[in-house]
Parts: structure tokens; sequence; C-alpha cells
């Protein structure tokens, strides 16, 4: 492991990546975006100077501590929060508020507990395609419940199903509102290994079928390679932000056990480590409990020096 | 240890329990309470009233569950409007911290004054007896509705709110659609403690009334001596509120697994 930790640093991987080059409007950008929470000495600031570029039909995956911000920065892509500074674009509009062209997968699924699967999904679909017959709805739910193999459990509650299943469930109700962007938040982070695999796997095949815009948020680094063609790491909060992307140039369809002896993928993997282990790591253990604490903490006791001094 | 050794120790034991308290009440009726009708007394009493329960032979003479109707259709006037007040009222405390923070210290003070006090000020406000009794059955029993949907609006996770953000359901499709069901199971709990109170509070409404009816009864037969009729009456009181709240219960537990 030391070994692959002090192989050189690849420096031949151009800084501009291509779909910058390509096209001069990104479908997403993130400009300066900073949030923080709470007030006076409370406040906390959670993401410090974002900027993000995705092209249209691109798959980026970023990669953080858990804790480190990876949920405020869907909500401000989904438009459920504002950002205190800079901008949320999508389509050369700024985000706004929340939209169903922005379709949230969410990391605990939120399904509402008192529908079925069909009613869950068609809760979505009734909503957004009212001017649709009845049978084209419908259809059109079954649809998306057969394409994540969800038929046979189509008229069970969320409290029969399993973690896995509900899941699916609720990437099957964001895909049939048709959405031009996915935003998967750790969508699969509370799942066990064997279906995350599997459900791994079924993202990529909707993704390959489909091409939509994708985010990713993970704190599962293979997953993101599997997955993504460009995976960013988060550094560790309080004020993370996005390290240097890091383009992942594997073949698709990739497999999950050879992918996993490639020296190019350990390669991308150990890049995207360094920086979370190294530059973008946690100033101090235990940051959660820090977190609580943070007036007392040096950095912030040294922003309050002006104020000392002032009087 | 061995509890579950025999399979009707969910009769027998209940059964026990009651055959336990009859020794233990006929024993201090012939002990240090001589004024106290022994059972069996009470039961001779009462078997006019238990075996024709419907009949009618006078105003204030008649079957135990003919009163027992009479009380019912009372509390279900107080009820209903306890229930159409409190619901609404819960839902907009839960929602608006403004008003939460407004009206909450008035309902505190409010909600624990006893029915006693609240019926004069009904017959004075309706000067006739029952509505002064209905105005007391709802006011007493429509806080734990209020209250209890209050805490299930508060407790609705931010994650459905969040779906009928992502998906624009307007207000009224998000109230009909996520709040009212997500609330739904915290309403029942309520409903069900509004439901045990206001059979609470008929009786201290019918007995200061004199309207007829269970508690009517027993204060009427408190004033004529027949002081079998009391037990008759308290029991029926008791077995009533039993099968009330079961029926209710029934219907929460449908809701509880909903909720899972």
């Amino acid at each position: 492991m030391s070994a692959l930790l002090e192989s050189p640093p690849i420096t031949a991987r151009s800084t501009e990546p291509d779909y910058v080059r390509m096209s001069s409007l990104p479908f997403v950008k993130l400009k300066h975006v900073s949030k923080s929470y709470g007030f006076g000495q409370q406040r906390r600031e959670v993401l410090k100077d974002l900027n993000l570029d995705i092209a249209r039909g691109e798959f980026v995956a970023i990669v953080g501590y858990s804790g480190s911000g990876k949920t405020t920065l869907m909500s401000l892509l989904a438009g459920l929060i504002r950002p205190d500074f800079g901008t949320v674009m999508m389509d050369g509009r700024e985000i706004t508020g929340p939209s169903p062209e922005r379709g949230l997968v969410f990391q605990n699924y939120s399904l509402l507990p008192w529908l079925t699967v069909f009613e869950n999904i068609a809760l979505a679909v009734d909503q957004l395609f009212p001017n649709w017959s009845k049978e084209k709805r419908q259809a059109h739910i079954e649809q998306y419940i057969s394409m994540v193999n969800l038929t046979p459990a189509r008229s069970k509650r969320p409290h029969e199903l399993s973690g896995g299943m509900r899941q699916r469930v609720s990437v099957a109700r964001t895909l049939a509102m048709n959405p031009e962007m996915l935003l998967l938040d750790e969508p699969l982070s509370a799942l066990d290994a064997l279906t995350r695999a599997t459900l791994q796997d079924e993202i990529e095949q909707i993704w390959e079928r489909d091409r939509k815009t994708v985010l990713l948020i993970t704190n599962d680094v293979d997953e993101a390679l599997l997955l993504a063609d460009r995976v960013i790491p988060l550094s560790a909060g309080p004020g993370a932000t996005l390290g240097p992307a890091v383009e992942v140039d594997l073949d698709r369809p990739r497999n999950r056990k050879t992918v996993q002896r490639d020296p190019h993928f350990k390669r991308l993997r150990n890049e995207v480590l360094d920086y979370l282990l190294g530059e973008g790591a946690r100033k101090k253990p235990h940051r959660e409990n820090v977190a609580v604490i943070a007036p007392r903490d040096e950095p912030s006791a040294s922003r309050r020096q002006p104020f000392v001094v002032s009087n | 240890m061995n509890e579950r050794k025999f399979r009707g120790d969910w009769i027998v034991l209940p059964f026990l329990g009651i055959v336990a308290v009859v020794v233990l009440w006929a024993i201090s009726s012939k002990t240090w309470a001589p004024n106290l009708p022994t059972p069996w007394k009470t039961w001779e009493v009462s078997q006019p009233y238990l075996m024709k329960p419907f009949e009618k032979r006078g105003e204030l003479d008649q079957g135990i569950l003919r009163f027992t109707w009479y009380s019912l259709i009372l509390v279900a006037k107080g009820y209903t409007i306890a229930l159409l007040i409190g619901t609404p009222l819960g839902f907009v405390l839960g929602m608006s911290k403004m008003f939460a923070k407004t009206f909450d210290p008035i309902i505190q003070i409010l909600r624990p004054v006893s029915p006693l006090a609240w019926l004069p000020l009904g017959l004075v406000l309706f000067q006739k007896s029952e509505p002064a009794a209905i105005f007391t059955i709802a006011l007493c029993s429509m806080w734990p509705t209020v209250l209890n949907t209050a805490v299930g609006v508060r407790a609705i996770p931010q994650d459905y709110l969040n779906v009928a953000r992502v998906l624009n359901l307007s207000r009224m499709k998000t109230l009909l659609k996520i709040l009212l069901p997500a609330t739904l199971p915290y309403m029942f709990t309520g409903f069900r403690l509004s439901l045990g109170i206001a059979w609470l509070v008929i009786v201290a409404a019918e007995m200061l009334t004199g309207s007829p009816g269970v508690g009517g009864f027993l204060w009427q037969e408190y004033n004529s001596l027949i002081y079998e009729h009391i037990i008759l009456c308290i029991v029926t009181i008791g077995v009533i509120g039993f099968i009330l709240d079961r029926l209710m219960g029934l219907v929460e537990r449908r809701l509880q697994v909903a909720k899972a």
C-alpha cells in the first residue's frame, strides 16, 4: 500500500478537461458557491468557494467524508436551499427552487409509507404529466417498476420491502419523472455490500441507456470510479471545497471484478485518496465533536481576533 | 416463569381478577362499610334494568342501555365538535411556529380545567342544559386532539416535504397527499384520548344538568337512596368506556402499521 501511495503523481493529465474545450456552455455550472449554517458565533461554513462544470450527458461523482457537506451540495443543486454566495446554474438559467427537471434520489429513499410502490411512483407521474391519458400514465409507471425489477412488489408498501428494494422504488420514481438531470445523494450508502453492487450495476445500465446527466455523491471511491466519467473529491469540512478532478478513462461497461486488478484503476483510486487523505483531509480527529464547540476552536478564535482588537 | 402454560390465560386471568375484586367488595360491605350494597343485592336490584335494557317505564325509570344510548348521543355531539375544531387547530399549531408560541401557553392553562368548572359557564352562555353539556364535552375533550395533531405535523420528516417541493405540489395537494396521511396516526391517538375524556365528562355533565343518561340516572338513584344502582351505573360507564377505547385502538393500530 505504501508503495502505491509513493508512486509518482500523474502529471501527464491535462488540467483542462475535454468537455470544457468541447462546449463553451456547461449544462450545470457552480460558480464560487458558499453556504453556511447558523448565526453569530455558531455560524459554521459548510461549503466554501465551490466551482464545478458538468457537461450534458456526463456522469460526475463527488467523493467526500461523511459530514463534509455533501448533502448540502446536493440540496443546492436540487434547489431546496439557496447559496449564500455564488450561483448555481442549469442550462444557462439560475436554479432558484426545486424542480422536477432535476430528479433527486434521496439517501433515505423518502418513500411515503402509506402508499404502495405503484402509488408512490403514481404520485409523481400524475403530478407531472396531468395531460396524459390514464392508460398512458399507468403504462409509464409499470414500465419504470419493471425497469428496476419490482413488478412482483408493485402493490407492497415500503415497510414490506428491503432497503435495496426501497431504493429501487426511489430510483424508479425519479426516473419516471423524466428529469433532465439525476441527482443521486449517497443512494446506496445504507445498503449492504452485495445489494450495493447489484444496484451499482443497475444504475450504470440505466445511465448507459438514457445517457442522462448524473451527479452522484458518495463516500465510496470505488463506487465513484466504477460509475463516473469524472470523480471530484470534496475536502473535509468545515469550509469544504472541491479538489482536483480525476478523469476516469476506463472503458465501459466496467466489470467490477477485473477493474479491481487494473493498475490504471488503482492509480486513479490513489489519486483520489491522496487528495482526500492529504490536502483535503479533516484538520482534526472527531470533527463532528469539534463542530459543536466550534466557537472555542482555534480557527474561529482567530476569526474573532479582529473583533477583540477593535475593542 | 411458565406463564404461557395454558392457552386460555387471556380469559382466565382477567376473570380471576374480577372475582378477587368482587370478593373484596363482598367482604367490605359485610365489615367496615355497611352502607355498601353487597354484590348479590346489587345484582338482584339491578336485574330489571339489565334484563330489559331498552325498556322505558317512565322518564327516570328506563333500561340501563337506553340511558347509555342517551349519554352516547350527547357524547357524540360534543366529541364531533371537539374533532371539528381540534383537528384544524392542531394543524395550524403544528405548522406555524408563531401561532404555536402565541397560543401554546393559553392552551396549557385551559387544558387542566375540570369539566365541573366549565359547565356553569356553559349554562350561563346557553341557558339550557343540553347545549351546556355539549359545550363542556367539546371543550374538555378537544385538547388531546389539538396537541397530538400538532405533534404529528411537527414530526413529519423533512424528506416528505422535500418530495412535495421537488414535485411542485400545490399547497392543497401537499396538505391532502402528504401532511394529512403523515399526521393521521398521531391524529388518531389524539382522537382516542379525546373520546376517553368525552366519556369521562358526560357523567359530570349529566349529574349537574339532570338530563337523562347514565350520569343523570346515577345521581337520581343516589338521591333516591338506591345505592345498588350507583354501582350498576359505575360498572356500565366503565364497560362502555372500555369498549369505546378498544374500538378506537383497533383503528389506531391499523394506522400505526401503515406508518411503520
